[in-house]
């Protein structure tokens, strides 16, 4: 929802990175406010996934120019588990198997190192164990995958459901979703959207990553994004996903070339 | 790996330390005349020196193996101290208190309180200072089950006939070129002998500690348990950092008869040399249990994170039918640390069954192998092996070796291996991160996951330490 004067919770100006000494990143330009949905629709390549780890500070990716500024802060600066603990959140589009780590243990110690940080107390593993049940409710889990290994063996729909399992757990001020929406059958679609829209709360902001329309009708944006060669090229409104999906990527390409004037 | 992951900085060894202790020394090298002057230093009887004679003379006639997959420079045997003691009072000991308190506090530093009032409450501890055992706790409360528990040099003045009847009777003097060094030239150790139908009422456990900076240390554990009896028995040791490689060549027997059972277990802490590999300690040990009797089981656990070089198989002969052998380890190596390890079971009597769970962890440079053999013989009808064999990756310069031999000369038994790799890497660690979990305890998750199997294993006390213990030696080798 878009609410007037309400906090910016995430800033990116001219944002610059590269993998391998290959730019990728070629001048990202983003706001998100609290309250609001945003969605960054763009083909395959164009840097999307690039951006979402960037923003939460995968060491295997170079800024190289440009800036964060998340709640005030400078992002850039921060550690990967700072900025977790800080309230940005990755919801991976290919979450990693941890074998011999249980789901609940992991759980408990990422939910625990976020209070240490706030400098709450840890909750024990019974407080905890009731706190996880409810949560389970939001992405309608079976509770025997909590003592089963992080992700391992888990279907593409379980692991993007333990995905938004942990999101809800964390309750972050920046979600960003990067095609949670694929591997999903359309139960699992409804299930999973259905999670995200009860946690997204007029005080923290969400950013979809897609290249479906499908996932925006369950999930509706209030801003959509084209992402196109590391840049965002087109910003707009719900309909523009819309006009998107029928006349295809090119049209926004030849849109931005006429408006430039190339 | 980005650079990142290599950042964090190896926590120092903590049990470096030296303790300054006027000790009695004899001179370097080895020859028949050392041989028996450590045997007329621990005035031991007559067929103790005949042992140590026989067994010099056949390490003189042998070679050091060279089939393990591990690297360094030639031994000088000459240049290494045999026999090297603290300096106290030849007379035994009444009560802990006439123990030099420079000791006390040399064990009380390495966290091994062997004062009354401190000490774990349910473990007995033989504390063993370069060449001689320093102290052993409950003595008098082992002593009312009839279990005794003492030094080896103890044993040899108190029990000579128990000593004779087994010293040798599992692993024989000419055993290996370890096995008969250690034969000729062992210092101290500790023994344990279970009664009859008794449970050992509490965990004993050793402690070693190598002090003197150019000593060998040369071990023996014995431990017999008799019919229908069970004890579960620790071993741990550190040493200080010293530049130059100290050799330690222990050998351990275990014997148990009908019905009998012994859990083994060792936290193996040893220095293992700097990051460039300078200094260490050489690990060259024989340990091997015998299943005599029938529905014997023997069952040895072990967490290997010291030592610049490990070359040690704990094995299991099972000869009793229906007897049991276990072997649960875990093998850490980081920076320049090299391990070949393993185990053998040996099957001899009907359905006998053995049970192999092996996890190699490998950081930094290090080199770890997993050696073992599994033989069912031509009696062992029914005979069964069940192997397991994990190694898991830290970084991408650590090296995984897995060499399993299979000798099966009956056609009913039955042996299964399973071997698996993997590897902690960076985009799991990120997963980790972007969760708010620090490194340090991503990686003693997904360790202690690892090693789970292994760690069930251990007696409780030791199970929440050897968790710390792995943590901290991997702690750098991933950021
Ligand atoms: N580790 C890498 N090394 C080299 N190129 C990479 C690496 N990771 C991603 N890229 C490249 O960056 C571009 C953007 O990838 P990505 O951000 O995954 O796109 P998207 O998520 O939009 O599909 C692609 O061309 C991809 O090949
Ligand atoms: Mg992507």
């Amino acid at each position: 929802m878009i609410i007037e004067n309400s906090e910016v919770i995430l800033s990116v100006r001219d944002l610059t990175a590269n993998v391998d000494s290959n730019q990728i990143l070629k001048g990202v330009n983003l706001e998100l406010k609290a309250g609001e949905i945003h969605a960054i629709m763009g083909p395959n390549g164009s840097g999307k996934s690039t951006l979402s780890k960037v923003l939460a500070g995968h060491p295997a990716y170079e800024v190289t120019g440009g800036e964060v500024i998340f709640q005030g802060q400078n992002l850039l600066e921060m550690e990967p588990q700072e900025r977790a603990r800080g309230g940005v959140f990755l919801a991976f589009q290919y979450p990693l198997e941890i074998p011999g780590v249980s789901n609940v243990d992991f759980l408990r110690v990422a939910y625990n190192s976020g209070r240490k940080a706030k400098g709450l107390e840890e909750l024990d593993a019974f407080d905890f164990d009731e706190l996880i049940q409810e949560k389970l409710d939001v992405v309608k889990m079976n509770p025997s995958f909590l003592s089963r290994s992080v992700n391992e063996g888990f279907s593409g729909g379980e692991k993007k459901r333990n995905e938004i399992l942990q999101m809800a757990l964390l309750e972050p001020k920046l979600a960003i979703l990067d095609e949670t929406d694929s591997g999903l059958d359309i139960d699992a679609l409804k299930i999973v959207a259905n999670g995200v829209n009860q946690l997204a709360k007029p005080d923290n902001a969400t950013l979809m990553i897609t290249h479906y329309q499908r996932l925006l009708s369950y999930i509706v944006p209030d801003f959509v994004h084209v992402m196109e060669g590391g840049r965002i090229i087109s910003s707009g409104t719900k309909e523009l996903a819309l006009e998107l999906e029928e006349r295809g990527y090119e049209w926004v390409r030849e849109e931005e070339a006429s408006e430039v004037g190339v | 790996m980005s650079a990142t992951v290599k950042t964090l900085v190896n926590q120092p060894y903590k049990y470096g330390f030296v303790t300054d202790i006027e000790s009695d020394t004899i001179p370097r090298g080895l020859s028949e005349d050392v041989v028996r002057l450590i045997s007329a230093k621990k005035n031991e009887p007559e067929f103790m020196l005949e042992f140590r004679l026989k067994a010099y003379r056949q390490w003189l006639k042998m070679t050091e193996p060279t089939w393990p997959q591990v690297k360094y420079p030639p031994i000088n045997y000459q240049d290494i101290i045999y026999y090297s003691a603290p300096k106290q009072k030849p007379k035994k000991l009444n009560s802990l208190d006439e123990v030099d308190p420079t000791l006390l506090e040399a064990f009380e530093k390495l966290g091994i309180s062997l004062s009354e009032q401190k000490r774990l409450s349910n473990v007995a501890v033989d504390a063993i200072f370069d060449s001689v055992s320093v102290a052993t706790t409950f003595k008098e409360k082992l002593a009312k089950e009839g279990v005794i528990f003492c030094s080896i040099s103890e044993a040899l003045r108190e029990h000579p006939e128990l000593i004779q009847k087994y010293l040798g009777s599992v692993v024989p003097i000419a055993d290996n070129f370890y096995a008969a060094l250690n034969s000729a030239v062992f210092s101290d150790g500790s023994f344990v002998y279970i009664p009859k139908n008794t449970r050992c009422p509490m965990e004993l456990s050793t402690y070693f500690r190598i002090n003197t900076g150019d000593s060998g240390q040369f071990e023996r554990t014995l431990i017999i348990a008799e019919e229908g009896s069970q004890v579960s028995y620790l071993e741990g040791c550190t040493a200080p950092m010293f530049d130059t490689n100290q050799l330690h060549a222990a050998v351990v027997e275990l014997v148990a008869l009908d019905n009998a059972e012994i859990k083994y277990s060792t936290v193996q802490n040893w220095y293992a040399g700097d990051e460039n590999g300078k200094g260490g300690i050489y690990n060259f040990v024989t340990k091997r249990g015998l299943c005599q009797g029938v529905n014997s089981k023997i069952s040895w656990t072990q967490v290997e994170t010291g030592s610049a070089i490990t070359w040690k198989y704990p094995s299991c002969v099972l000869v009793g039918d229906n007897s049991v052998g276990e072997f649960y380890s875990v093998a850490l190596t980081n920076h320049k640390q090299q391990a070949d390890t393993g185990t053998k079971m040996i099957h001899i009597g009907k359905n006998t069954r053995s049970t192999i769970i092996s996890k190699g962890i490998s950081a930094g440079k290090s080199q770890n192998s997993y050696r073992g053999l599994v033989k069912i013989g031509p009696k062992a009808n029914g005979a069964r092996n069940y192997s397991q064999c994990d190694s898991m990756l830290i970084g991408d310069n650590a090296q995984a070796n897995t060499f399993p031999y299979i000798q099966v000369q009956n056609n009913t038994g039955k042996v299964e291996h399973e071997a698996s790799t993997s590897k902690i890497g960076e985009d799991q660690l990120f997963y980790f991160s972007q969760r708010g979990i620090s490194l340090e305890d991503a990686i003693s998750m997904m360790i202690s996951g690892f090693c789970k199997d292994v760690f069930n294993q251990l007696p409780m006390e030791f199970a929440v330490e050897a968790d710390r213990l792995l943590s901290l030696k991997l702690e750098g080798s991933v950021g």
